[in-house]
């Protein structure tokens, strides 16, 4: 379905050359649920707008369904991180959802159906003549999943989403996640750089390295289907799953700071003394 | 209720003040070329109704309207084509900051020479002035979109014709609104200016045909009248506003809130 092959993105910056993505090879077959899980500054959003053909990649390509990505390709949706910064405050809620809809020219009764139905899906029904700024953040990023469900998307890419949200809102929303992906048997990538969150959603986690980033570790999650945020993290199986996730990570820093005092010319990098 | 009545003495609690200070001030004088606001205001209705009205209030107004809207036009669509392309906003940049220090009035002599002295020499006149404002101020909204903002929209293929009525424009509203208020007074001056320097009719002509033959309670209320104008478009203008950016006085009041 999605496959990286061997992408690299470097930056030119200020007379200096910024590696950010060095080399990343990995497949989402279809119907997956994935998630990328990365130390904080290891290039997970550039690689996700290399998905989502926002950036072109350095070297390397994206293929989806076997045709190279270069521009935003049609059967993708993206939900980003900033919510604020992505629905349109000037439109009401179902307008915001319609508008990618109306550009692609969807009839108008099916546009009604689809945005009626995003939004009933993400628990908003009463909510689409109200403006995004009227609503609470973790209900903002819910309009926001609601516009990319109604776009009918093959993958879903999602930059992680909750990253803005309290801890509350945050675990409703895992679980709309997992819902909305069973339902709709869409391909949904799910960056973040929380651990327990990456093991409670995926069926896979894919660890990326710091930066300059490669896969670090990738692994199944052979946990029920049927999760919940009660039973599921305190499972022995899940905290096996998120200690290995973590020292994978923890490794991958360790390897990233040998690298820049080995290099010693690189003071900044993600070579950070441990504390 | 109680609000409302204390809004509204507010609001006129000063022009009152001011109103009665110049009353009493003037009500004893004998000066000619400083009537008392009695005489002012008893003047005011003979002069400004009936026929003047028709053939001096009205082409006043309709001309600082074409100019405006035609200043209003040129300056969202020039803005917005500068605002979005970086080689055309260096290009443009230090010739649109000389243009802008040029005094509009400056112009009405030059203008005269090509435009005559007819209506299209003041609307010219007005246009020229009240497009810089417009301008400038559309550049900075076109230049400052949320980049989130043009990554969602690129990423649900929003382009083109629906990217910059949905979003585009949308979102640099305010700054082209703020551009739209300076215009308006700017656009005030220049249609009296205008009408001073060569014409057979509008308000700024029949102030200084008065001014000339010593009619000068006359010339008076041409002032008030003057002020009162551009009061009363100013409040349109608030209203207008309001429905327009009603978005974006909520959102600056819930991230106040928050």
């Amino acid at each position: 379905m999605l496959d990286i092959r061997g992408l690299r993105k470097t930056y030119q910056g200020s007379g200096r050359q910024v590696e950010a993505v060095r080399d990343l090879t990995f497949t989402v077959k279809a119907g997956e649920l994935v998630c990328l899980v990365g130390p904080s500054g290891c290039g997970k959003t550039t690689l996700l707008k290399c998905m989502g053909g926002l950036l072109s990649p350095t070297s390397g390509e994206v293929l989806l369904d076997g045709v190279p990505v270069t521009g935003p390709p049609p059967g993708m949706a993206i939900v980003f991180q900033e919510y604020g910064r992505s629905l349109f405050p000037w439109m009401r809620v179902a307008e915001n959802v319609e508008l990618p809809l109306k550009e692609k020219g969807t009839p108008k009764a099916k546009r009604r159906e689809l945005v009626t139905d995003a939004l009933r899906s993400v628990g908003l029904p009463d909510a689409a003549d109200a403006y995004p700024w009227q609503l609470s953040g973790g209900m903002q990023q819910r309009v926001a999943i609601a516009r990319a469900l109604a776009y009918e998307p093959q993958v879903l890419l999602m930059d992680e989403p909750f990253a803005a949200v309290d801890a509350q809102t945050r675990a409703d929303l895992e679980d709309l996640v997992r819902l909305l992906w069973q339902e709709r048997g869409i391909t949904v990538l799910f960056v973040t750089h929380d651990i327990d969150e990456a093991v409670y959603l995926g069926e896979r986690v894919v660890v990326l390295s710091a930066s300059p980033t490669v896969v670090q570790d990738e692994l199944y999650i052979d946990l029920p289907d049927e999760r919940d945020q009660l039973h599921t993290r305190v499972s022995p199986r899940f905290t096996e799953l998120r200690t290995h996730v973590y020292e994978q990570i923890q490794a991958a820093k360790r390897a990233a700071r040998a690298d820049a005092s080995a290099l010693s010319a690189a003071p900044d990098g993600d070579g950070r003394p441990a504390g | 209720m109680k609000a409302l009545t204390r809004q509204v003495l507010f609001a006129v609690g000063l022009p009152a003040v001011l109103l009665g200070l110049w009353w009493a001030a003037s009500d004893a004088s004998t000066d000619p070329f400083w009537p008392p606001l009695r005489t002012i205001l008893r003047t005011f209705p003979s002069v400004w109704t009936g026929e003047r009205l028709r053939s001096d209030v009205v082409p006043s107004v309709l001309r600082l309207a074409a100019g405006y809207v035609l200043a209003g036009l040129a300056g969202v669509g020039l803005g917005t084509l500068i605002g979005s392309r970086r080689g055309v906003r260096a290009f443009c940049e230090p010739v649109l900051e000389f243009l802008r220090a040029v005094p509009p009035p400056v112009l009405v002599p030059v203008i005269m020479l090509f435009a005559g002295i007819g209506d299209t020499m003041k609307i010219v006149v007005i246009a020229s002035g009240c497009v810089w404002p417009v301008l400038l101020n559309t550049v900075e909204g076109v230049r400052a979109v949320d980049s989130v903002m043009l990554e969602t929209a690129r990423s649900y293929h929003i382009g083109g014709v629906g990217r910059l009525r949905h979003l585009v424009l949308p979102s640099a509203s305010p700054q082209i609104v703020a551009g739209l208020r300076q215009a308006l007074s700017i656009g005030i001056i220049l249609m009296v200016i205008s009408e001073m320097f060569a014409a057979n009719n509008g308000i700024g002509f029949t102030v200084v045909q008065f001014q000339r033959s010593f009619a000068i309670p006359d010339m008076w209320t041409g002032i008030l009248l003057l002020g009162l104008l551009g009061f009363l478009l100013s409040v349109a203008f608030h209203f207008a506003e309001r429905r327009v950016l009603g978005w974006y006085h909520g959102l600056r009041a819930s991230t106040r809130r928050s």
